[in-house]
């Protein structure tokens, strides 16, 4: 009896542990949503948040151990336009990396079935050589700047 | 043969940029360093430490990608995003840039010396791959642009003893090119990874060919001649490292040395694979005998075995930084 009033205890316990970790998930991806939501779309005078190219929902978080977590974003972007689809996915991957203050890893994707190249854009997104090179472009980096810069910066 | 990683010295190499490559020159006493601010910075020993012995800032408008030593140690060339391959002749103290190669579309991504000495080869965003020769005069022409890959080359590098050339592509094949009539062409495309192929290494007798992947594995090629007479080459994956990289496998690095495979991950670590003796040469076997789970505080760019003391190893990182450590094992 003794024994299954000490399993129960655990068993309880760990529960309590698991919920921690899915709340302390959840309020990362707030974090991470904060800083995206205010994006602005390339081509339309309204934020990422605001055309629903965001949402909370599209922001998952795991953690990868050590104060460190794995960051993955699905974006829908509102036209079909490759071009238009990686500018805002490098706007992501900057903004990301400028104003997160946590150790992370970021993964940006289109959801799926929301273009027709979708994998090819997944790919490019995701290679850190392109992005690099991509913000050594003086009218790529303009482009991104106007996106991603906050009013008050 | 479990062995350890020991880290002798970290450097803040190149501040507020990324750390994208470091090269040991032939005589092993120098590394050379390359990244986000534009620079290469060349470091030496001086008692225990590694100090900076100069910086050469003015030869690139962008990032610098990869550096490479000729065989001889008295020329560098180096690979940037502003499209050109920058020749640079060491002096006494310092460097002066020689000749610029321009001609690739756009990135080049990586250049690399033949052993020989007489041949460079360069590799770009623009899908190419361009094989230069340089004479007594040191004048660059290029021989050959081939167009094998349908995406980004990512890296070229030369095979230990033969004049033969590999590449790596985002297109997620690799490319094996010979000289033929004076022009270089594809004999192999090796098949296998799911995606970008980011980088090579050929082990020390040039028998087998490792490669890394986006898709966070190694793989290992070998050359298996058809028997038959025909000058066809096909190379088969004969060992396929999965299930120890967390994320992409920037850079792989066999050791000439120890044999020792050497790999730089976007999990920020570091990993020494040795060969199990007593597997078939056919298949081999690979284990882990070292890792660093934490080698930096971001993704290991590059990594790299001295060339002269067995065991010495740099590794660099987008935090800006280089490492160098000692790898010992117990066998």
């Amino acid at each position: 009896m003794e024994l299954v009033s000490v399993l129960l205890n655990r068993a309880w316990r760990l529960t309590g542990l698991s919920d921690k970790r899915s709340r302390r998930m959840e309020e990362k991806a707030l974090e991470v949503y904060d800083v995206i939501r205010t994006i602005r779309d390339p081509e339309k005078p309204n934020t990422l948040e605001e055309l629903d190219v965001v949402t909370e929902k599209c922001v998952e978080v795991q953690e990868l151990g050590d104060d460190e977590y794995l960051i993955i974003i699905r974006f829908s972007p509102t036209v079909p336009h490759c071009s238009l689809a990686t500018l805002i996915g490098l706007c992501l991957q900057v903004k990301l990396q400028r104003c997160l203050p946590f150790k992370h890893k970021l993964e940006i994707y289109i959801t799926e079935g929301t273009h027709s190249t979708e994998e090819d854009i997944n790919k490019q997104i995701n290679d850190k050589e392109r992005v690099a090179a991509a913000m050594e472009n003086p009218n790529l980096r303009e482009m991104v700047e106007q996106c991603v810069t906050e009013p008050d910066d | 043969m479990k062995g350890a990683l020991e880290l002798l010295q970290r450097v803040s190499a190149h501040a507020d940029a990324c750390c994208w490559y470091v090269a040991w020159n032939p005589a092993g006493t120098l590394l050379a360093s390359c990244g986000g601010d534009r620079a290469i910075r060349i470091w030496g020993k001086e008692g225990d430490s590694w100090e900076c012995k100069c910086v050469l800032a003015d030869g690139h408008q962008r990032t610098v990608r990869k550096v490479a030593w000729s065989p001889c140690g008295k020329y560098l060339a180096s690979a940037s995003f502003d499209a050109t391959t920058c020749i640079w002749k060491k002096t006494d103290d310092d460097f002066e840039s020689l000749t610029v190669l321009e001609g690739h579309e756009n990135e080049v991504k990586c250049v690399a010396w033949a052993p020989s000495g007489n041949l460079l080869a360069t590799c770009s965003r623009d899908k190419s791959v361009w094989i230069w020769e340089v004479d007594e005069e040191d004048e660059y022409e290029c021989v050959s642009v081939v167009n094998s890959h349908t995406q980004d080359v990512k890296h070229v590098v030369w095979h230990p003893t033969q004049e033969l050339l590999a590449s790596a592509s985002y297109d997620n094949k690799v490319c094996i090119y010979k000289e033929e009539d004076d022009d270089w062409e594809c004999r192999a495309t090796l098949e296998g990874h799911e995606s970008t192929v980011w980088s090579l290494a050929f082990d020390p007798e040039g028998r087998r060919l490792a490669s890394c992947s986006d898709d966070r594995t190694v793989k290992i090629w070998k050359e298996s001649t058809a028997g038959d007479g025909s000058t066809d080459e096909s190379w088969k994956c004969v060992c396929t490292l999965s299930g120890f990289h967390g994320r992409t496998v920037y850079d792989v690095a066999w050791c000439r040395l120890t044999g020792a495979l050497a790999t730089a991950c976007g999990d920020d670590g570091v990993r020494v694979f040795r060969e199990d003796p007593t597997a078939d040469s056919e298949q081999p076997v690979f284990f882990m005998s070292a890792h660093v789970p934490k080698a930096h505080g971001q993704d290991v760019n590059c990594v790299s075995w001295n060339p002269k003391e067995a065991g010495l190893l740099a590794t660099c990182s987008d935090n800006g930084e280089f490492a160098i450590w000692k790898y010992s094992s117990d066998s």
